[in-house]
């Protein structure tokens, strides 16, 4: 079945698949892990808050991102992230931005939705006694949360936290629609140039496979590593 | 700030001949709802029955369930609408092959394939879930009143497991729609494709995307509803479904 194929093709680029592809695709995972798993604890705080209006602002933006596809939020961000710019550094015509500092922008703003759902189960899992034990310890709502109820909330969340991180490893494929050299965009240069699609395809989807299998794995032991024993 | 607004620009022809951009807009909304409502069938067919397969007692049958998931799980969607578009039809005998290519519309077949496939296995690991989540007792009980293995899941666990897993469901069939705008990059003029054709021709960048936001964001809603409206037809009296509390959204 495989005779008139030449799997030669993966030995002439691996370099530049695995040291220009992945090595995008693993810096924006990373990036938007830190920034999402941030920005998303701090939506979680809002969307828990006693203000009303904090809380609604919060809840408004996690289900609209929820709601529409990452797709088109990368088409928004990459188009929008030039006029914000511009607005914010005052400028008159919109600000030229990178491919990789939309990307970056983009996917903080969209996992971020994800991770505060994350990270507000972690929060409501922290019996409220705790909460109150803080205040009457004499800590105000930051340090309560900073030194009582984060931590735990985390150590708690770790094991979902990890898988979320998964889907976005997988998810960060997508930035292929703007034309970035990430490792399916590498592969698929690669494979329109010497016109070998299905062998650079199935060596993407073999990758793919073997290093979300492997963190797959990974994630259960940390989660037998890390539960509390109550 | 020099953005030129125009909301007028919905009513336009669009130079692609298929009336009005807004014309164009429901049309690519048609293809979406099409390939997710076609991907959901297959997703729920396979879903139930792989899912179903991972909970029995005999191990090598569980453990094909449980490579099955593994393997849609690990690689990414986008990769796998590569892999069912370029890379199926050159690996099938080659008549068959070269039929498929010349199929009118591969893309939307390919699509829905591959979405339909995606979708189950994770389908699979709620039902799955759903069924572990009932009391070993009822599978006892199920043996014990005679019932044979398959009269147990029929009867007893999947009956139950199902009404657990309605809340999930609904998240995969609000995911479905979503994910069915990477079929874009095979060629499907889907609502995302459509959003980004019409951004291109007219310029009017920002009124097609608010549009289309606002089109997935009623159609996510409706769904919701749907869902809701349909758990509560289902419930059984005095059975408490887990998932009552709409957390999800």
């Amino acid at each position: 079945m495989f005779s008139n194929f030449d799997f030669d093709v993966i030995a002439r680029s691996w370099h530049y698949l695995f040291f220009t592809g992945m090595a995008f695709t693993l810096k924006l995972t990373v990036i938007a892990m830190v920034g999402g798993t941030l920005l998303g604890t701090l939506l979680a705080m809002m969307r828990l808050s006693s203000h009303k209006a904090i809380s609604l602002l919060a809840t408004g933006y996690v289900n609209l991102m929820r709601s529409i596809p990452l797709l088109l939020v990368i088409f928004w961000f990459y188009f929008l992230v030039p006029y914000i710019g511009a607005w914010i550094t005052g400028a008159d015509v919109p600000v030229q931005v990178g491919a990789f500092s939309s990307c970056v922008i983009t996917f903080i703003m969209f996992e971020a939705a994800y991770y505060c759902e994350i990270m507000r189960a972690g929060i409501q899992s922290i019996p409220r006694g705790q909460i109150w034990a803080g205040y009457a310890m004499g800590m105000n709502y930051w340090q309560t949360m900073a030194y009582v109820v984060l931590p735990q909330a985390f150590r708690n969340m770790i094991p979902v936290l990890l898988t979320q991180t998964i889907v976005l490893f997988q998810d960060v494929s997508l930035v292929y629609v703007l034309s970035i050299t990430d490792f399916v965009g590498a592969a698929s240069k690669i494979a329109q140039r010497d016109g070998r699609l299905v062998e650079m395809y199935l060596f993407v989807a073999v990758v793919y496979f073997v290093l979300c299998l492997a963190l797959s794995q990974g994630v259960k032991l940390i989660h037998k590593k890390v539960a509390i024993i109550r | 700030m020099n953005y030129h607004w125009n909301w007028k620009i919905f009513w336009e022809d669009a130079p692609d001949g298929g009336g009005t951009y807004l014309d164009t807009l429901f049309s690519g909304l048609g293809y979406t709802l099409a390939t997710a409502g076609l991907a959901w069938i297959i997703a729920l067919a396979l879903g139930i029955l792989i899912g179903t397969l991972r909970t029995m007692p005999n191990k090598t049958v569980a453990r094909i369930g449980g490579a099955y998931v593994e393997l849609f799980r690990n690689i990414p969607l986008l990769v796998q609408m590569f892999l069912w578009y370029f890379v199926m039809p050159e690996l099938l005998p080659v008549g068959l092959g070269d039929w498929i290519k010349s199929l009118p519309n591969a893309p939307f077949i390919t699509a829905v394939l591959c979405l339909g496939f995606f979708t189950s296995s994770r389908i699979a690991v709620q039902v799955s879930a759903g069924i572990h989540s009932l009391p070993r007792g009822q599978t006892m009980a199920g043996t014990a009143l005679g019932l044979t293995l398959p009269q147990t899941y029929r009867y007893v666990l999947l009956p139950m497991a199902f009404r657990i897993i309605i809340p999930s469901l609904t998240n995969e069939f609000a995911a479905i729609i979503k994910n069915s705008s990477v079929a874009l990059t095979i060629g499907l003029l889907e609502l995302t494709a459509r959003t980004r054709s019409m951004s291109e021709f007219s310029f009017q960048t920002f009124e097609a995307f608010s549009a289309a936001t606002l089109i997935y964001l009623v159609v996510s809603i409706i769904a919701i509803i749907a869902a809701h409206l349909l758990e509560k037809a289902l419930a059984v009296p005095g059975f408490i479904t887990s998932g009552t509390a709409s957390g999800g959204h």
